[in-house]
């Protein structure tokens, strides 16, 4: 079943063309990799299918609904999590409180502390559980973030460079985590680290300059010609 | 002792420390401190929406007169005792909130504090226009007969004095409870980060309304017993000046604190009271006292505390 698709989206910034008619489809419990070149779109095409950024033109299906035209907030309730791709986690509060944030919209007292330390135990982030987010190291507030997607149980969980400023270990713990969602999950996830992306996902969107240059597994992306020009350059 | 119950034993502790000085205090302070805590409880409804949930509003003064005059008027001219006329004022003060609040909010930022500032003044204007019922900037004086509220005379300072700590208890309370709910715990999470919280599923609009409305109606609450508690309703308290006060109060206090605004109110009165003792001039030692304090501790008195001792202070 496909849980997300859309049809012809677009996004113009006063004349520039971010986004160009992208026609995407990704099917229930797949892991799919969104790459491309720095400014090809991705943020972009990933804020339109979370409610963020409006649509200049298009639909967006999300589990056989509509939903171009619900703000995000509804979205994120229908089984979306997004987690941002700059760091946007709560600064001044503990970081129990950021996940059971993301817990309580649909849980309450001890079911919610249940999910919130699964959570951090998942990005092995349990001894840090009264510490302020302020105070955690880079790479542990990327990890925060991914926790209080985690927490959402969502049915579609929105990547966004989440292994950015993560070291050699983090990045092998995060690939692990990746790999045990798979399956129970639907997960997009912009990536730029190609080894994350041939070893988590089962197949890969290529965007460039707005519009979806390819299509395939990442066995394929990496052997195709016209990738390698788009990361590469033509000369 | 877990944090809930500490903060329950500090909080009930106050309230049974004023509801002791009562005894104690001699008639000036014991007037003032009646004084102090329906002000005080004006504060705490200003912090839920300042403090917790991180909108400045430069309007308030509206809701303490929408509940002033909610009450005043409607004993003046329609003969309500003073429970309906509480009530009366305690709606108004609800419908004004929900009213302003469905039309600020659309704005954020400068724009905000703008919005609710000229509302606030419009409300200033309208008492003034309608001088024929509202006796405009000269007031009326709810008299002695007509503040008597089941057979408890409002007037004697014993009585006033109970009303006054009732009714803050109430407030301090209610906002105790309202800041370790999730609705509270969600307000906090949208003054430190609203984007993120709208992105968690919450919606962020309907969560500000109802903190404007709760705010808008402890404020309105507050309006309505001090003109029932000091028998007089008037102009002076819709003016701009009335905006400000619970601001500098929660500043002072600590924004974001439930104790905040009545260490804030307290500190500030006492300040004034104080500092006109010594010269005519003493808003120039209040001043400095207030500048000193926001360079030693920008988190307000409660603030600083929470910093240096107190960590688990809601």
């Amino acid at each position: 079943m496909t849980l997300l698709s859309t049809r012809g989206l677009s996004k113009h910034f006063a004349g520039l063309r971010a986004v160009e008619n992208v026609d995407f489809d990704l099917p229930e419990g797949e892991v799919r990799a969104l790459i491309g070149p720095n400014g090809a779109g991705k943020t972009t095409l990933v804020g339109m299918i979370c409610g963020r950024i409006t649509p200049s033109a298009g639909r967006i299906a999300f589990d056989r609904a509509d939903i171009t035209a619900l703000p995000a907030h509804r979205r994120i309730r229908r089984g979306m999590a997004y987690t941002f791709q700059i760091t946007s986690v709560f600064a001044r509060l503990p970081a129990r409180e950021n996940v059971a944030l993301a817990a309580r919209r649909r849980l309450r007292g001890a079911e919610a502390d249940a999910v919130v330390h699964e959570a951090l135990d998942r990005v092995g982030l349990l001894d840090r559980i009264d510490q302020e987010a302020g105070d955690l190291s880079y790479g542990h507030q990327r990890l925060l973030e991914i926790a209080m997607g985690l927490a959402q149980a969502p049915r579609l969980l929105i990547l966004d460079e989440p292994t950015q400023g993560l070291s050699e270990s983090e990045i092998a713990g995060f690939t692990a985590l990746l790999r045990d969602l798979a399956g129970r999950t639907t997960v997009l996830l912009i990536e730029h680290n190609m080894s994350v992306v041939m070893e988590t996902a089962d197949r890969v969107t290529v965007l460039d300059y707005g519009a979806v240059l390819a299509e395939g597994t990442p066995a394929e992306i990496h052997e195709n010609a016209a990738v390698q020009a788009a990361y590469l350059g033509t000369g | 002792m877990s944090a809930t119950r500490r903060s329950l034993a500090l909080h009930g502790g106050l309230i049974a420390l004023l509801f002791a000085l009562q005894f104690v205090l001699p008639d000036y302070h014991h007037g003032n401190l009646a004084r102090i805590m329906v002000l005080a409880s004006y504060a705490v409804g200003y912090n839920i929406l300042f403090g917790y949930t991180g909108l400045l509003s430069l309007g308030h003064a509206l809701f303490f007169a929408a509940g002033m005059y909610g009450m005043g008027l409607t004993i003046q001219h329609l003969g309500f005792t003073p429970a309906p006329a509480l009530v009366a004022g305690l709606v108004t003060g609800i419908v004004v909130s929900a009213g302003l609040a469905l039309l600020a909010l659309r704005t954020s930022g400068v724009a905000f504090m703008i919005v609710t500032l000229m509302f606030a003044q419009a409300g200033y204007l309208t008492i003034l226009y309608f001088g024929e019922y509202t006796r405009g900037d000269e007031g009326f004086v709810i008299q002695q007969a007509e503040r008597v509220l089941w057979g408890i005379d409002l007037s004697d300072p014993t009585n006033r004095y109970f009303a006054a700590l009732i009714l803050f208890a109430i407030c301090l309370m209610a906002c105790l409870h309202l800041v370790q709910r999730p609705f509270g715990k969600t307000l906090v999470a949208i003054r430190e980060n609203e984007e993120r919280v709208r992105m968690l599923g919450y919606d962020t609009f309907a969560h500000k309304l109802g903190a404007m409305i709760v705010s808008g109606t402890i404020s309105a609450t507050a309006g309505a017993v001090y003109g029932l508690l000091f028998g007089y309703v008037g102009a002076s308290f819709a003016s701009v000046q009335y905006s400000i006060f619970p601001l500098l109060w929660v500043l002072l206090g600590g924004a974001g604190t439930v104790l905040g605004p009545f260490i804030g109110t307290l500190f500030m009165f006492y300040l004034i009271d104080f500092s006109s003792g010594i010269t005519t001039a003493y808003m120039l030692i209040a001043g400095v006292a207030l500048v000193v304090l926001t360079l030693f501790a920008p988190q307000g008195l409660t603030g600083e505390l929470r910093r240096r001792l107190w960590r688990w202070l809601p």
